[in-house]
């Protein structure tokens, strides 16, 4: 850490969003100064937030890229409504960005780009910054040209030294909240070679000292270290989480695993994070197509691999008749959706939770199957490690919801010691004698799981009905209606091992808020500081959406008032008053973006009433 | 179970009743490939016959070995997943016309192009019969059928160049009827590599009958097919009515030969399977009735790594590179911090 002269303020907490370009390196930024952050000992919460466009035109605001950090030296879950310092490096991140800013909030402009031809571009009338100064505290510094004068004598052109000044902006809030720079330098030694390393240092190191002398900052901040539980943490995102629990469920099932995978975005990264562990016996299998991709995870779990798939929305539409067959054949798979907003293509880059009733009810005909939903990006790591288990368990395919959200944001994670983990031993069918493919487990209903190359067990499987016991193809009225039956029943007895909802807050009461995903974090936040105001209010958060826990609806009704909070039309909500006739309300947004903790208050305040 | 050596047909008949309809083509197949399953040396545990839908693809519930009656078109997908998990599996897909190349002419293509092995019979005749007489991606041109009471106005698609478009590594035509071909093709299918693909021309008696007829039936087969041996010429035709195929420039041309005449001395091209291109088997792919005869036999045959083995070799070349995979270093392998108590 570089000496400080000027002096420095101490705070508990602060949010930074970073605009810039989808080109400027906007995420690469944030990222960076998540993992010094990280090491700095803070609690965090991130929000990166991008177009779905590789590269789209310079300056204009639909190629404008955001990432917001939230950290603190208490415990946050949310990457914070409002930030409280704004990074524009242009007028086009400006103006998709300033309605944001926190009033009275930071904001620093690289004034370089704020010439005519920018300005105009991102649709302003004319400079809108006389505007902005008696509102927020601008600070204008010269991005551009104090980059270019470190690195004048690297000989480098204008336009290369200029795709250095993301560093340069990093390097100066790294100065301003007192940050580690040696893990970023680590990295760029690392990462890059000859005058591009040497360019991305020297503006990482300009702007550090760029911060130390100017008299634009007349102090920095230090947010000392978060209290939070003993152990070894790493900042993890959700996607990065998923693929580590993927690899986990395979070592604790003592199972090789299959992914078969189609690239889509959000869910993308998971396939490349996977495909580097193939010596953890993980294959990855790129289809040709999303429908592929579950058939060939499916084939392999049908010959004794544990069968995965990661998708998002569209992808997950055009797996369901494979997944009704696994429903049908009774075979162990997971299958993986990472949400992002819709219908068809819709917004791929952002976030929704509208895919739990496909999830539910999405395959032609009676087709239940468990339905699992991560909380945060920690919790995708065990989530997965959980629904493998109960798939091999049940003999069903298990649905993982994930979000947009929660896949590309990241959390400091407390690193599990994998001596830890739940283990347990995959009991495949040998024994011909007495062997039916559809004999069942008296407990949990489950079929064997009889694997080609075992002799005796020879058996022929498919998507006609079965006959009870025998698996046979049987047409008859009676029998259908019994194999309905048995496959929801054998779901529905999973109830038994799901650990009960946990409330948050006092067990009964006024108003329960409930929530599900990836907005576990914004309704703990908003209804913690609901009850620190005094207000009568608890939360619970339901991570397993099929079957529910046994305690729900006893839960549920222990309060007067119920509040769905989802970013959906209301299908939890539905599920909810279809399944436990509460009263519930709905508080449902779709917009692309995650709840802001503030929206889930004003509704908590309305419905409280007079009684807050 | 028993050794596959011991093995005979029965062994591979399931007790489940055979549904097909009376006089179907499924019938002279299902028997074939009963046959020659105990001469494969397989043991019957380690064979999956995998389906997707449509009449072929209720065979696998006619097979006493393992079986997976999957959805429609994608059984190639599903058998791409089970011998890529399972290398030591004998995996044969079954499909048809309408299954392989219509609904699942993606997964057909990219099967083969990966060159996983495993076995495609590919039943053709030309309808889709268990929705009771649509015409199918493979019906002639002007084809009437249930759906096309005026003809079919779509080109048909031909499936032995399908798979040489591929990239194909084993193709091969047979006919339902004739058991002893039919059976040295599964054989040679089994033996080959990589992806081996067999189109076996089929009769459906109900809705498309005697589409086949002058292969089918022996009395005109001589004129209407052309039998393909290695390193024989492309000599056809009844006794005293020989003649051959030229290719010029990619192009087959007939060559008439007089009695006793040799054919090569006329530029009659010698059969060779083993053509590093594969725009010979395009040429032989091309020849149609009635103009030509239509060939039967081996179109092509050759070698080419296969997915599942580079698939295996890359698991093992991780694992004696890296060693096997350390999930707590994995978890550990970013910048950490610690916490204290």
């Amino acid at each position: 850490m570089s000496e400080h002269k000027k002096p420095v303020e101490e705070i508990e907490r602060v949010a930074v969003r970073f605009a810039g370009d989808s080109g400027d390196g906007i995420q690469l930024t944030g990222t960076k100064f998540t993992e010094a952050t990280a090491l700095a000992g803070n609690d965090l919460s991130t929000f990166p937030d991008f177009p779905a466009e590789i590269r789209a035109p310079a300056g204009s605001l639909a190629g404008v890229s955001g990432f917001q950090i939230h950290f603190a030296s208490s415990d946050i879950r949310t990457p914070a409504d409002q930030p409280d310092v704004l990074v524009a490096l242009n007028p086009a991140a400006l103006r998709a960005n300033i309605e944001d800013l926190r009033p009275g909030g930071m904001l620093v402009i690289n004034s370089d780009a704020f010439v005519t031809k920018n300005i105009e571009r991102a649709g302003y009338q004319g400079d809108p910054l006389p505007a902005l100064r008696s509102k927020f505290r601008v600070v204008e510094v010269p991005f551009s040209k104090l980059t270019a004068k470190a690195l004048e004598d690297l000989k480098m052109g204008t336009r290369d030294a200029e795709r250095s000044k993301n560093f340069f902006g990093l390097g100066l809030v790294y100065w301003l909240y007192n940050r580690p720079i040696e893990p970023t330098l680590r990295w760029l030694e690392s990462r890059f070679k000859g005058e591009i390393r040497e360019a991305n240092i020297r503006a990482l190191k300009a702007g550090l000292n760029f911060g130390e002398t100017t008299e634009l900052f007349p102090t920095s901040f230090a947010i000392p270290k978060a209290k939070i539980q003993p152990g070894t943490y790493r900042n993890i995102t959700g996607n990065v989480a998923l693929a580590y629990g993927i690899v986990a469920a395979g070592q604790c099932l003592e199972k090789p695993v299959f992914l078969g995978a189609y690239p889509i975005t959000p869910a993308s990264d998971v396939l490349h994070e996977l495909s580097a562990y193939r010596n953890f016996n993980v294959r990855t299998f790129q289809a040709e197509d999303e429908i592929a991709a579950a058939s060939v995870a499916i084939g392999a779990a049908y010959a004794g691999h544990l069968g995965m798939c990661t998708t998002s929305g569209p992808g997950f539409i055009l797996k369901q008749e494979a997944v009704g067959l696994a429903v049908m054949t009774e075979l162990p798979s997971v299958i993986i959706d990472i949400q992002r907003a819709g219908p068809s293509t819709g917004l791929p880059t952002k976030t929704e939770q509208a895919d739990l009733l496909a999830a539910m009810y999405g395959r032609n005909s009676e087709s239940p199957l468990p339905i699992l939903a991560a909380a945060t990006p920690g919790d995708c790591f065990h989530i997965m490690i959980e629904a493998a288990q109960m798939a091999v368990k049940y003999m069903t395919p298990v649905v993982v919801l994930s979000d947009g959200y929660i896949a590309n944001s990241s959390e400091p994670w407390l690193i599990p010691d994998v001596k830890t983990l739940p283990r347990v031993k995959v009991q495949h069918r040998t024994e011909p004698e007495g062997f039916f493919p559809y004999l069942r487990n008296e407990e949990t209903l489950a079929r064997p799981w009889a694997i080609p190359g075992t002799p005796g067990l020879e058996h022929r499987i498919g998507g006609l009905e079965k006959e009870e016991k025998t698996g046979n193809v049987s047409y008859t009225p009676q029998n259908h209606g019994r194999m309905g039956f048995l496959r929801a029943e054998k779901i529905r007895r999973i109830a038994n091992d799901l650990p009960p909802v946990e409330i948050n807050g006092a067990d009964r009461g006024e108003l329960l808020v409930v929530g599900w995903g990836g907005t576990h974090g914004a309704i703990t936040s908003a209804v913690n500081d609901a009850r620190a105001a005094g207000q009568d209010v608890s939360s619970i958060h339901i991570r397993h959406l099929h079957p529910f826990p046994l305690n729900l609806g006893d839960v549920l009704k222990r309060f007067k008032q119920v509040l769905v909070c989802e970013l959906n039309g209301g299908q939890l909500w539905r599920l909810l008053r279809a399944e436990y006739l509460v009263p519930a309300e709905s508080l449902s947004k779709v917009v692309g973006q995650p709840f802001k903790v503030g929206e889930i208050r004003a509704r908590i305040n309305q419905m409280l009433g007079g009684k807050a | 179970m028993a050794a596959a050596a011991t093995l005979s047909r029965k062994d591979f008949v399931s007790d489940q009743d055979v549904r097909w309809c009376p006089g179907c083509g499924d019938y002279s197949i299902l028997a074939n490939v009963q046959k020659v399953m105990p001469e494969l040396g397989v043991p019957r545990e380690n064979v999956v016959f995998v389906s997707g839908i449509g009449c072929s693809s209720r065979f696998p519930y006619y097979m006493n070995t393992y079986g997976f009656h999957t959805i429609h078109g994608r059984a190639p997908a599903f058998a791409s997943g089970i011998k890529s998990a399972r290398p030591e599996l004998s995996v044969w897909v079954v499909t048809g016309d309408g299954d392989g190349l219509s609904i699942g002419g993606n997964h057909l293509l990219h099967v083969i192009r990966r060159n996983i092995n495993l076995q495609i019979l590919l039943f053709n005749n030309r309808i889709y019969g268990l929705t009771k007489g649509q015409y199918s991606p493979t019906s002639k041109l002007g084809s009437k059928s249930k759906s096309t009471p005026a003809g079919t106005i779509d080109h048909p698609v031909d499936p032995i160049s399908f798979a040489l478009g591929a990239g194909a590594t084993f193709v091969a035509r047979t006919v339902d009827v004739d058991a002893a071909h039919s059976q040295e093709m599964l054989l040679r299918a089994h033996q080959h590599k990589g992806t081996a693909f067999v189109e076996i021309l089929q009769n459906c008696p109900v809705y498309n009958d005697n589409e086949w007829l002058e292969i089918e039936d022996r009395k005109t087969r001589a004129e209407a097919g052309l039998v393909l041996e290695h390193g024989k010429p492309l000599v056809w035709g009844p006794k005293g009515q020989k003649r051959g195929i030229k290719i010029t420039d990619g192009v087959p041309s007939i060559v008439e030969l007089a009695e006793g005449e040799d054919p090569v001395a006329k530029g009659v091209a010698v059969h060779n399977e083993k053509h590093a291109s594969a725009a010979y088997a395009f040429a032989l792919a091309s020849l149609a009735r009635p103009e030509f005869p239509m060939p039967l036999g081996v179109l092509r045959a050759v070698e080419k790594s296969t997915y599942e083995d580079m698939l295996d070799a890359q698991v093992t070349g991780a694992l004696n590179k890296q060693g096997p995979g350390d999930l707590q270093k994995l978890l550990m392998s970013a910048d950490t911090w610690t916490v204290g108590g």
